[in-house]
């Protein structure tokens, strides 16, 4: 089996897509001949014409709205927002009218688009490069949301997310694209080439969207995580010596609330990870619906470790990371209660 | 000191408000067919003066003339007159069914019927539109069902859309009518999107994109003619320059350019202004921007001057931001009564004949609203399912939505 990074599992999932289905187009911001700015498209133009992959001016609004276009006429667009955080000029493309396209017309017409988005700190990137925005997706009805943590999901998510007949944000966490980071900035981080889940198939394979997985198994604690702070979840498990279970979410939006349910009344005590600010994150959604339905089961208070309720800082980067050190107080607090 | 003065903030007014005495004296008008009629693939730089004047058929004694006449025979004339009719008496009847609180609101087209009548006639089956919420004229002209219509603006039992839109906000893909959002300008760039998609599938059918002189300002606006413009795509902006935003006169989003049709200059898209009250000439323009398209020319900007007779919906008064007789005193006059004297001066239309077919059109609407009121109203008699809440939010409805609708009862 090929060995790839989470950027050429990704460049993998559209390449394979494209190949089986001339509907999937593919633009965004630099995307066509210089394959992107993290290079994820890179090949693409070459292999497939300058009219299924191409560079589109730089405007949010109008690479999604014109993708929504694309989706009506029956194309499969899947598109590229350069940093999650140049989102939001197309926040109403995605949010009226992409997300509500099939409702509004009893589906007359559909949304079949997938923006995919780097996302999460960790690069030194600034408020700007940084951002966590997937709570203003999940609260947003239509949308599915989904966040990889590993080449082999990516893939799989992806040419999943391409396939479905729903809108998809696709948000890729750009301080896993080179490597599982642990969060362990002053340490070289492992390539995927060494981690078993930067094994991937190069042909055709889907991950169903709403399905997590369970990354370790345990009894003492479940802590909650996706993208990034998996890593940095498992690095805090192992560290403090806790049996944690760690889930990966994986998609969001919709939530596989049964792994969480079933994990949680087992461990009767839960710790919820995110890189995004805190107050009405999504890790508050995350505490709610555990305490819905596990209330009974819990030994300790939900405990949540995310971003600081601050704009994401340049220097301060990893004061400012929920890092393994925090997770491991969180794990502590929750175990000590 | 300063050599300079204070600086002060420049805030549009239109030239009257109520109480005053309308005066259009300022809208330059050109005489009905001296504006030219360029080949198809003139460049957008050659005629730039067609974004300035006003292109115009009939004239005022109701003959068409000049080089953008002549192309609808008289049975498409008569055949659009009625459209128009059929329009007017549909939005009479609904505004009159909101008042009696069948439905919670209604938009009409009163003065604007061209527009839309007009320019359906230029497109093919499998074109799409992506309107604005004062296009009903393109299902009209296109012989969508009165009916159909009717349970939508009612949200009744056979609401095509189970009650999940505001009335008006009709979709039909099968009548190339994209869905409208109730939103402002979002359609535009889609309508750009969906003509780059017909050009990448080498495809042969057109986009048409519709948007107010008011919401020009959205960036979506802009957005588009980016993306047109840069890929040439197969696509007519329309433009409907109707006066007024609401309460806001067109001068707050024009500002200094002259004219909204001078927008596409810019981005090098060919510009065109025309009489859009004139059914002749909307068709004429329409037809030229069509071809543009279909010949992957690319894009057509056109703004059409006309001017909202009515309220901006049943939810505001016109009487409060401008003078009652504004609309009267409009120089371009009535879209309806201006190709029904053209059909009579051209021999084929009479005062008798126009009276009985008003009479047989609103008899025709009368049995349509009957047929669906058997069917509900707003607030009385059948009507969409709670389950329809949930359903269609996505393909396959994901277990929180399915507990969720449980919760409710369903």
């Amino acid at each position: 089996m090929a060995r790839m990074t989470m950027i050429e599992a990704v460049r993998s999932a559209m390449d394979v897509s494209m190949e089986r289905d001339d509907d999937v187009v593919v633009f965004g911001e630099d995307v066509g001949y210089f394959g992107g700015v993290f290079r994820c498209t890179q090949g693409l133009q070459a292999k497939y014409g300058k009219t299924r992959c191409f560079d589109a001016p730089i405007s949010e609004s109008g690479i999604v709205g014109t993708a929504i276009g694309m989706a009506a006429y029956g194309l499969k667009p899947c598109v590229e927002i350069q940093f999650a955080d140049y989102m939001y000029p197309a926040y109403d493309q995605i949010t009226q009218e992409a997300a509500r396209i099939r409702y509004r017309s009893n589906g007359d017409f559909t949304c079949p688009i997938v923006l995919r988005m780097p996302t999460g700190g960790g690069i030194f990137g600034g408020q700007t490069h940084s951002q966590s925005p997937e709570a203003l997706f999940t609260h947003v009805c239509g949308l599915k949301v989904v966040v990889p943590s590993n080449p082999y999901d990516a893939k799989g998510l992806l040419i999943a997310s391409i396939e479905d007949p729903d809108p998809v944000m696709f948000l890729e966490p750009k301080r896993l694209y080179n490597g599982p980071f642990d969060g362990h900035h002053e340490k070289p981080v492992t390539p995927w080439s060494r981690h078993e889940l930067g094994e991937v198939p190069e042909g055709h394979y889907s991950i169903p969207i709403g399905k997590a997985e369970i990354r370790r198994q345990g009894s003492a604690v479940t802590v909650i995580a996706y993208g990034t702070m998996v890593h940095v979840a498992l690095a805090a498990v192992e560290e403090m010596g806790v049996d944690a279970e760690v889930i990966d979410l994986r998609s969001l939006l919709p939530l596989d609330l049964d792994t969480i349910v079933q994990s949680v009344t087992k461990t009767g005590r839960c710790v919820v990870v995110h890189e995004a600010t805190l107050t009405s994150g999504y890790g508050a959604e995350l505490a709610a619906l555990v305490q819905e339905h596990c209330f009974y089961h819990l030994e300790a208070p939900i405990v949540r470790v995310t971003g600081w309720d601050t704009p994401y800082p340049h220097a301060q980067e990893w004061d400012y990371f929920p890092g393994p050190a925090r997770v491991g107080r969180a794990l502590a607090e929750v175990m000590e209660a | 000191m300063t050599e300079f003065p204070q600086l002060s903030l420049h805030v549009p007014e239109p030239a009257v408000r109520p109480g005053g005495m309308p005066d259009f004296s300022n809208v330059n008008i050109a005489k009905a067919g001296s504006v030219p009629r360029p080949e198809v693939d003139a460049a957008s730089e050659d005629i730039r003066d067609l974004a300035y004047s006003i292109i115009r058929v009939l004239n005022r004694d109701g003959e068409a003339v000049g080089p953008w006449a002549g192309l609808l025979s008289d049975e498409e004339l008569l055949t659009g007159l009625k459209h128009m009719m059929k329009l007017r008496a549909f939005d009479a009847r609904m505004l009159m069914a909101q008042r009696q609180g069948k439905t919670s609101f209604y938009m009409q087209h009163l003065g604007e019927e061209a527009v839309s009548c007009a320019f359906r006639k230029a497109l093919k089956k499998g074109d799409m539109n992506f309107p604005t919420y004062r296009q009903a004229g393109l299902l009209i002209a296109d012989d969508y069902p009165m009916v159909e219509m009717m349970n939508q603006i009612f949200s009744n039992e056979m609401d095509p859309l189970r009650g999940r839109q505001l009335p008006i906000m009709y979709s039909s893909k099968e009548h190339g009518f994209f869905t409208i959002s109730g939103n402002l300008a979002t359609q535009y760039v889609q309508a750009v999107g969906w003509a780059m998609a017909s050009a990448i599938k080498n495809d042969t059918k057109i986009a048409a994109a519709w948007i107010g002189d008011g919401s020009t300002a959205e960036s979506d606006f802009h957005s588009a003619l980016v993306f047109a413009s840069t890929y040439k795509a197969p696509v007519i902006l329309n433009i409907v320059n109707n006066q007024w935003a609401i309460s806001t006169f067109q001068g707050i989003a024009r500002g200094g350019s002259g004219t909204f049709a001078a927008r596409g200059l810019g981005f090098g898209i060919p510009a065109l202004r025309v009489d859009g009250n004139d059914y002749l000439a909307v068709y004429a323009v329409s037809h030229w921007a069509a071809e543009r398209a279909r010949r992957n020319l690319g894009p057509t900007l056109i703004e059409y001057v006309t001017y909202r007779v009515g309220a901006h919906s049943t939810s505001d008064d016109p009487s409060a931001y401008r003078p009652k007789t504004e609309s009267e005193a409009w120089p371009l006059g009535d879209p309806v009564l201006r190709l029904k004297k053209h059909l009579i001066v051209k021999g084929v239309w009479s005062e008798e004949r126009h009276v009985q077919s008003e009479a047989e059109i609103l008899d025709e609407v009368i049995q349509a609203q009957k047929q669906a009121e058997v069917h509900g109203t707003l607030h009385a008699g059948g009507k969409p399912s709670v389950r329809d809440i949930f359903e269609g939010v996505y393909a396959e409805m994901p277990p929180h939505i399915r507990r969720q609708r449980q919760k409710a009862g369903y």
